[in-house]
């Protein structure tokens, strides 16, 4: 590999849920700065469970483990303290998950509220401004700011959800299959943000779908019974896959 | 095996029917009589001044009987000493049975957690009579003498363990994603829980606050012990004080007061019903 300065790095990561069982195993990646990377592989092989490693969402559960390091900005993110992780690094989920008892407004705000970030009228109303637009739902949404988030359809949920991610400006944003709940044209306005938000972001993004991943990504995970099996350039790995089992997942011969 | 016996499956069925309706209607009619008869004797002892003035003396009330005119006062006494001493027993049992409720829903493994919780389904099926004579011998004896305050106390202690379970409850069917998405923003749990998780909970545990309420408001038993009673309208918290289920047992035990029981009755039966109807319509809109 060139000599990139990687923002993220996965050292021997590994993830278990008991004793016996390991999600994620002995994973080691760099992640370069500004880029997308897709994470792939069957159901079940641990795509999210590391994903969810990165902002130390593991924590919650006591009974999962998680080893080896992730360095973000050459720092080991799994000796922080959560919350000091989880503000420089957002995270977008499968379902769109708006508060409910949000307005549009206040949800664009929430990361400020909950890190209790006391900001300015003209602050706030700037910021909501920016991430709203920076997701391509200010248009549709500046009249109604004062309307639940969840009355939004599921694309725009999510991209409310990327905006909010996006007002804490994290170095890298997780995305757990996030368009796997929406229809063909709201993942396309999402696979287009995506792209658009890499200037300002790095992005890693679990996929079920290949075509999603091959449309969006430069670099490409592929993963299987928790094991890193190949990582690299997206291109490469779609024309000519190194490993067999990555092949024969391309071609839809697994999983 | 002709036509699988089609016709006496189809009859079976109906059988069934009518009696899961039947048997049906037969438990609303108990309800339904009970609230028609204390309507029907109620309806006409409800005016103006029986929810402005306090409980006549027996004397006055023997005195209007005898010249053949109703009863005069009301139970105004006993409506301001149930709202003094529910006002007390809400206010201290609100952010305290939230807070254990938080507690439970977070830390539903720990095993302290499943001891207060198993002590919490205990509490709720204490008796209220012991109640009160516990906080007769806890409160009314250290300070030596009945009052509002031991009143509350035992309200209070009758109240939490409903709206800790309805915190719980409420709090552990929100979905994990509002939690995580929370905290995925750099949130710590106490923020999360105030602004998102209590927020999002509050149509459960407002509903359980209203029919832990509605749930006490009716208790005699413990107020005997604590409370006691008095027939002025009074406003202080140490000293013995009225309530409306205590005046339909004092009426009921004294000859010449015993048309005010309906009235009473058909007060509180109608208060508790708005508190369920409350209830019922703010559990429609949760979220």
């Amino acid at each position: 590999m060139e000599s990139i300065t990687p923002i993220l790095e996965f050292k021997k990561t590994c993830v278990s849920y008991t004793k016996q069982t390991m999600a994620v195993k002995y994973v080691s990646a760099a992640i370069e700065k500004n880029s997308i990377t897709a994470i792939m592989g069957p159901s079940g092989c641990g795509k999210s469970t590391l994903l969810r490693a990165v902002n130390l969402m593991h924590n919650l559960y006591s009974n999962i483990r998680v080893d080896g390091e992730i360095l973000l900005n050459g720092e080991n993110i799994l000796s922080m303290e959560p919350i000091d992780v989880r503000r420089r690094v957002g995270m977008v989920f499968q379902r769109p998950t708006p508060f409910p008892t949000m307005s549009i407004y206040d949800n664009v705000l929430a990361g400020f509220a909950l890190n209790g970030i006391r900001l300015s009228k003209v602050e706030k109303d700037a910021t909501v401004e920016r991430c709203l637009k920076s997701v391509a739902l200010w248009d549709e949404v500046k009249d109604v700011l004062n309307k639940k988030g969840t009355f939004l359809s599921g694309g725009q949920q999510q991209r409310l959800c990327i905006a909010r991610a996006l007002a804490m400006k994290p170095d890298v944003l997780l995305m757990d299959e996030p368009t796997s709940a929406l229809d063909p044209i709201a993942t396309k306005h999402i696979e287009e943000l995506l792209l658009e938000l890499q200037k300002e972001v790095t992005i890693l993004i679990v996929t079920h779908n290949m075509g999603q991943a091959m449309r969006i990504s430069s670099k490409s995970m592929f993963m299987y019974l928790g094991e890193l099996v190949e990582y690299g350039d997206t291109a490469k790995m779609f024309s000519e896959p190194a490993d067999e089992r990555t092949k024969a997942y391309l071609t839809g011969k697994m999983g | 095996m002709e036509t699988f016996k089609l016709k006496k499956r189809l009859a079976k069925d109906k059988l069934m029917l009518w009696g899961v309706c039947l048997f049906a209607t037969l438990t609303a009619v108990p309800l339904v009589a009970i609230l028609g008869e204390v309507f029907l004797r109620g309806y006409d002892q409800l005016s103006w001044s029986f929810f402005t003035e306090p409980t006549p003396t027996a004397y006055k009330a023997m005195k209007a009987i005898e010249a053949g005119e109703p009863i005069p006062g009301g139970i105004a006494n006993g409506i301001v000493g149930t709202m003094l001493m529910l006002g007390m027993a809400t206010i201290v049992a609100v952010p305290i049975g939230i807070l254990c409720g938080v507690y439970l829903a977070e830390n539903s493994k720990s095993r302290f957690a499943q001891i207060v919780s198993y002590l919490t389904d205990l509490l709720q099926g204490t008796p209220s009579v012991i109640i009160g004579i516990v906080i007769y011998i806890w409160v009314v004896v250290p300070m030596k003498g009945y009052s509002a305050i031991a009143g509350s106390v035992a309200l209070f202690v009758m109240m939490l363990p409903l709206i800790i379970r309805s915190t719980e409850e409420t709090l552990k069917i929100l979905p994990a994603s509002l939690k995580e998405a929370g905290l995925a923003l750099g949130g710590n749990e106490a923020r999360v829980m105030l602004r998102v998780q209590l927020p999002a909970a509050f149509g459960g545990v407002f509903t359980g606050v209203l029919l832990a309420i509605s749930r006490v408001i009716g208790e005699t038993a413990p107020l005997m012990f604590t409370a006691l009673g008095c027939s002025l309208i009074r406003w202080s918290i140490d000293k013995p004080i009225s309530a409306v289920p205590l005046l339909i047992w004092e009426f009921f035990n004294d000859p010449n007061l015993q048309d005010l029981i309906w009235g009473a009755s058909l007060f509180l039966l109608l208060f508790i019903l708005m508190l369920n109807i409350l209830a019922k319509y703010i559990k429609g809109t949760l979220y």
